[in-house]
């Protein structure tokens, strides 16, 4: 009997029993519609979490300061700022290419009569810039990136040509106020996806320190070093540098030094341990899909003992019967998984378009992943399977003359 | 001399019911010879049920040799005996026994499926039986929506797929009207005759059985009269 005779004759039998097969495979719809659509939605908010800090390389560390730190920049509010002379001592120490201040400063925007808040952050001059650039892989859509002796003058991030923001898009030539400063917009990023270069306002880092800030202090000190493999060093001699300059002792820092990359990774951990959480909760329900379906199967295997009887009478071989009533139970699991998914996409899809409408965030998002979807048909369609064994065996073994005599 | 098809030695069949055993065969003998038309007959208890499962190695003695075509089937496997079954008996049940889930055409052509026939040919001559027993406008039915002649003449068509060298018809009248039930005897006659099939016929009833070459009447499990039929019907 040929793969496909098996095929046929199964869906026949399963069309047959329409109500049956429907109700069996909601056992396992309902599992793997919760696996797709919370692991899709777990994935999607990595992937937008990624997205948004992910864009600086694994040989990046930044330095911050901890403790108090409320709502705004990081770096802001804190108790004991960084201050600038620690990035250069920070520049002196080996394997370390570049270090770099990083200012953040929140404001007011104002262009066509239109104000709005935004935050302006400050690329570094002279032979750091490049390497700076390149860092963040920073391009211009339109008009140039920065120069040294850019005074009063800023590059954009994507979403100030959004029409809808400020009236009209802003453009290469076009004049802005912010904080109250005239500045002449040079160029327009590309966009990144991210709201740090996208809604981002850059100027030369001498321009924001005098016209915006009245101390030393820094949000965040950005050090890209020469070799990935030094990063470990890097990292504990900058370690060590700041605990003397800052007076503090060992687990007690009031700073981190910190990759972007093992960041996400705390992040990833605990998004990890909630998608774990929910997999064993639907592999629970998919156990007891299964159970359904092995329960399904039993039955059909009694209702038609008659019809194995005449199937072997008329020369069907125990290895038939069983690959028959095998299948049937497979596609039972197949069935249930294709519905499972599609709800699951869709489902991930409807609860990240409420959580945008809700919260205003493009931040949630469903990533349902090929292997995602793969995956979840794969396991039903095996929890079919192994749901089909026994009473497809039991099909197989009976007894061909006790089967005719059966009576339904 | 013509050769045998079937020979049953000395067959026995004992049933385990609780503490007791039951004899449904008790040394039966008997011997098909090719393009023989075979009537058994017997009160019900008689075991000829049991008997023909033997001869269709659906079942396995107790003890005894069933010889098919001089091969001893009684020590085969289960898978072996399918393969027999399928290729060398057409099986003909006074239930019609067809599967309520396929069409006629699908019914005639399910025996080709378990040989690995390819569907082209097994189509082409699931439709070419269908004609022959005069059903090709109810190709597309299913069981239910045929009459029980009609049922039982997709019964015959469905033995004859792969092409079998015995057809065993066991009470194939006891579910029809003796008109109907005429028609379906003189089919099997006919495949006798103009076909050369051996057909073996299990029957009570002697109207029935009159149309055999030979009629063995089978009592208490064992043969205990022969009749020869000169003019066969």
């Amino acid at each position: 009997m040929a793969i496909l005779d098996f095929f046929s004759y199964s869906i026949e039998n399963l069309r047959h029993r329409k109500l049956r097969s429907w109700l069996t495979m909601i056992g396992i719809f309902i599992g793997i519609a919760a696996v797709v659509a919370l692991i899709g939605l777990g994935e999607g908010l990595r992937g937008a979490i990624t997205g948004q800090f992910g864009f600086l390389g694994p040989d990046v560390l930044a330095v911050q300061a901890s403790g108090l730190n409320f709502a705004g920049p990081p770096g802001q509010a804190v108790v004991n700022p960084l201050t600038k002379d620690l990035t250069e001592k920070i520049k002196s120490i080996p394997g370390v290419d570049i270090a770099v201040n990083r200012y953040i400063e929140t404001g007011a925007f104002e262009f066509n009569d239109i104000q709005d808040i935004v935050f302006a952050w400050n690329v570094p001059e002279n032979k750091e810039r490049s390497k700076f650039e390149k860092m963040l892989n920073l391009k211009v859509s339109q008009g140039r990136l920065l120069k040294d002796g850019d005074k009063f003058k800023v590059v954009l991030g994507n979403s100030f040509t959004d029409e809808d923001r400020f009236g009209k898009p802003i453009q290469v030539g076009n004049n802005i106020i912010f904080e109250g400063k005239q500045f002449e917009v040079v160029g327009i990023l590309e966009k990144k996806g991210s709201f740090i270069f996208d809604t981002a306002v850059i100027m030369n880092e001498d321009v924001l320190i005098s016209e915006f800030k009245d101390d030393d202090s820094v949000n965040a000190i950005a050090i890209k070093v020469n070799d990935l493999k030094s990063i470990g060093n890097v990292k504990r001699n900058v370690e060590e540098l700041l605990r003397k300059e800052r007076g503090v002792k060992e687990g007690e820092e009031d700073f981190t030094v910190q990759s972007p990359e093992s960041a996400l990774e705390s992040l990833d951990d605990v998004l990890f341990g909630v998608q774990l959480f929910i997999s064993i909760i639907a592999f629970i329900s998919l156990v007891v899909g299964g159970i359904g379906i092995t329960n399904t199967m039993y039955t059909a295997v009694l209702e038609r003992t008659k019809e194995i009887g005449i199937m072997k009478s008329i020369g069907a071989r125990n290895s038939s019967i069983f690959t028959l009533f095998f299948m049937e139970s497979g596609f039972l699991g197949f069935v249930g998984g294709l519905i499972g998914v599609a709800i699951g996409v869709a489902l991930a899809n409807l609860f990240a378009f409420a959580g945008r409408q809700a919260l205003g965030s493009d931040l949630i998002k469903a990533d349902v992943s090929l292997a995602l979807v793969f995956g979840s048909l794969l396991f039903s369609v095996i929890v079919g399977l192994i749901a089909g064994t026994v009473p497809a065996y039991h099909a197989s073994k009976k007894n061909p003359v006790d089967a005719l005599r059966f009576a339904k | 001399m013509k050769e045998t098809v079937i020979h049953l030695d000395n067959v026995w069949k004992t049933y385990k019911m609780g503490e007791f055993e039951v004899n449904a065969l008790r040394g039966l003998n008997l011997e098909v010879k090719k393009g023989e038309l075979l009537a058994i007959m017997g009160p019900s208890g008689s075991g000829k049920s049991t008997a023909v499962n033997m001869v269709g190695a659906l079942d396995m003695p107790t003890r005894g040799k069933i010889l098919l075509e001089g091969h001893d089937i009684s020590k085969l496997s289960e898978s072996d005996l399918a393969q027999i079954r399928g290729k060398k008996i057409g099986f003909i049940f006074q239930q019609f026994n067809l599967i309520n889930t396929l069409t006629a055409l699908e019914n005639i052509a399910l025996p080709m499926v378990f040989q690995n026939i390819v569907k082209e040919e097994r189509l082409q001559r699931a439709k070419y039986l269908l004609e022959m027993v005069g059903l090709s406008d109810r190709m597309h039915h299913k069981p239910t929506e045929l009459s029980g002649g009609q049922q039982q003449r997709v019964a015959i068509a469905r033995a004859l797929s792969n092409n079998p060298e015995v057809v065993l018809a066991d009470e194939p009248t006891g579910n029809l009207d003796s008109k109907t039930g005429e028609t379906v005897i003189s089919f099997l006659q006919n495949l006798n005759r103009k076909e050369g099939k051996t057909i073996i016929l299990v029957t009570h009833d002697a109207n029935v059985a009159h149309h055999a070459d030979r009629i063995e009447f089978l009592k208490d499990g064992a043969i205990v009269k022969s009749k020869k039929n000169m003019k066969g019907g």
